[in-house]
């Protein structure tokens, strides 16, 4: 590293002597020290994700079962075909988008209040934050055991509070648990990336609006939501995202029983149960499909506020 | 706000913060709570056990069922964080000071990674590891791991090495240090913070990750403590094992709440600096 650093600080200022087009001496080797700086980054990660994708839908052409390995075939389309027109993925697919939609959109307003508070408390801030970073931090899988055995009749204290209910044996109770699962965990996270937008926004900006006689609702929509925008629209993105790809809890809370499948729990069954993998990689092309749109249809959003662009910061 | 708070309001925003606090760990007491009730006690939703027992602990910790699957969690978790950040910390220091073509494409794919449904790699990951010999192995793990603690890394670090003062290094050579004192003693200190702080994400996400570990592991030769918890059974095959199980998933936990006891100002920090300077 200490010669690394050394060449690099003698190069740059070569290279600004130099004129544009010709690269000079140090300029090729600046470019060599960062491919070769970033080489193993990208190898693992083009060795882990773009060729299991590419992999993938080669298999998702085939007719490939496990527990019928002689009968490996290429079958064209008609695995998609086959996932498209099944009812399991269309649940599943619904399931996936409720528990998505109303998690984030509960997760952003909490997520909020939560900034709110954490932005505005002058004492105990410690404390709030590090009490909010354990629902964070905690093994999702462990948290959702907690909320299962809560739930359980005659067992847990949340059943106890609601008559004795068993939210987990019906579909959308069970979703709604699912969904309290996910808020639950995932505020934090939002509440802390909201927050390091909140503190982007001008103080003297407030205080003026202030003295003009602006409520604090009025504030907050025309100052802080406008200046907030780019760190909401970063926190929605990657909260919506991660939400798509659910999995833990529910295997935990319900393994998707009455219904209550996400796409995730569909491709890992159809895997791990069927053993089929033509059909469990059609699966997986179409969840990465999905996430695919989910991401454009976000960046689109973002407009001038795109990570990358300093826009509006 | 540093304006004129009166009373009222600080007694609004101290109710606030207790609010905050209570929702954020009672559902952990319970789990705490339900770890120490007796087998009898369980059928009892109180929070606080009427019985207690340490029986629970003792049967986890004194079975490989739990100890080994913990670890392999260990084992992964440090390997993947260690590999995963030397990587990382490499292509951010490029990233931060270097010009060169292809940055942009590096930021990219690290985003798309991030954003990549882990579902969609089980399938053709699983046969892959199959024909290699890598399923149920920490290998099989931890490449995988690795692969998704880069993006994090790299944010993470590129934006902490961008507040470097690197000039300083410079300084230092005038002042007469070799390049590798210079390194040592300058840089080293300033860049230890930032890689602490992606250390303890990297490895909070490994510790966490459960689809990899309950796909990717067959015995308890890689099985790692999330997925181990799946796999759970009671003293007969017809008790539900309600305590063992809570005492694990809290054994299991007490390492993040060190983490993040210890280093709360970090971890806000490094989870921010990343999505907010992206």
């Amino acid at each position: 590293m200490s010669t690394t650093a050394e060449t690099v600080t003698g190069t740059t200022e070569h290279t600004q002597k130099q004129g544009k087009r010709q690269l000079s001496e140090g300029a090729r080797a600046e470019r060599r020290l960062g491919w070769m700086l970033c080489a193993p980054a990208v190898i693992v990660m083009v060795a882990v994700t773009a060729y299991p994708v590419g992999y993938a839908i080669y298999l998702s052409l085939e007719r490939y079962n496990l527990e019928l390995p002689q009968d490996i075939k290429f079958v064209g389309l008609s695995n998609y075909g086959a996932v498209l027109s099944s009812p399991y993925w269309w649940q599943a697919l619904k399931v996936t988008v409720v528990i998505t939609v109303f998690s984030v959109a509960i997760t952003l307003v909490l997520g909020m209040i939560l900034a709110q508070v954490m932005h505005r408390t002058l004492f105990g801030r410690g404390t709030v934050r590090t009490a909010a970073l354990i629902p964070y931090g905690i093994v999702t899988v462990a948290a959702a055991y907690g909320w299962q055995y809560a739930w359980t009749p005659s067992q847990g204290y949340l059943s106890a509070l609601f008559n004795n209910s068993a939210p987990l044996t019906s579909e959308y109770k069970a979703i709604a648990v699912i969904i309290l699962a996910e808020v639950w965990k995932t505020t934090p996270f939002m509440g802390l990336l909201l927050l390091a937008g909140l503190s982007l926004v001008p103080e003297d900006l407030q205080k003026a609006a202030m003295v003009d006689g602006a409520t604090a609702w009025q504030r907050f929509t025309r100052i802080t939501l406008p200046l907030m925008k780019p760190a909401i629209l970063v926190a929605l993105l990657f909260r919506t995202l991660d939400s798509f790809r659910i999995f833990d809890s529910i295997f935990i809370l319900t393994d998707g029983t009455n219904n209550t499948g996400s796409v995730s729990i569909l491709g890992y069954d159809n895997l791990f149960n069927a053993l089929n993998l033509g059909i469990g990689s059609a699966i997986s092309i179409l969840i990465f499909i999905c996430v695919a749109i989910i991401a454009v249809l976000f960046i689109k959003g973002f407009g001038t506020a795109a990570p990358g662009s300093n826009v509006g910061r | 706000m540093a304006m004129v708070t009166s009373g009222r309001q600080k007694a609004g925003w101290g109710t606030a913060n207790t609010v905050v606090v209570a929702l954020a760990l009672i559902p952990v007491l319970w789990l705490v709570s339900l770890s120490f009730k007796t087998p009898a006690a369980i059928l009892d939703p109180s929070l606080i056990p009427k019985q207690w027992t340490w029986g629970n602990y003792s049967g986890v910790l004194s079975t490989s069922q739990f100890i080994r699957p913990l670890i392999n969690s260990i084992g992964i978790g440090l390997i993947s964080t260690f590999i995963a950040v030397v990587f990382a910390s490499m292509a951010a220091y490029a990233v931060a000071r270097l010009r060169f073509p292809g940055k942009g494409v590096l930021i990219g794919m690290a985003l798309l990674i991030a954003m990549f449904p882990a579902i969609s790699l089980v399938t053709p990951m699983f046969n892959i590891e199959r024909s290699l010999g890598l399923f149920n192995t920490w290998p099989g793990l931890i490449i995988p791991y690795v692969a998704f603690g880069l993006p994090l890394g790299i944010y993470t670090l590129s934006a902490f090495f961008r507040e470097i003062p690197w000039e300083l290094e410079k300084a230092a050579k005038i002042d007469g240090a070799t390049p590798f004192q210079a390194f040592t003693k300058v840089i080293a200190p300033l860049a230890a913070p930032g890689m602490v702080t992606t250390a303890i994400l990297v490895f909070l996400a490994c510790w966490n990750e459960f689809l990899f570990a309950i796909s990717f592991t067959s015995t308890l030769a890689s099985r790692t403590a999330p997925a181990s918890l799946a796999y759970f059974s009671g003293a007969s095959q017809f008790t539900v094992p309600t305590g063992p199980i809570a005492a694990a998933a809290v054994v299991i936990t007490i390492p993040i709440i060190i983490f993040v006891v210890f280093f709360q100002r970090r971890i806000v920090a490094g989870l921010t600096s990343g999505a907010v300077k992206g």
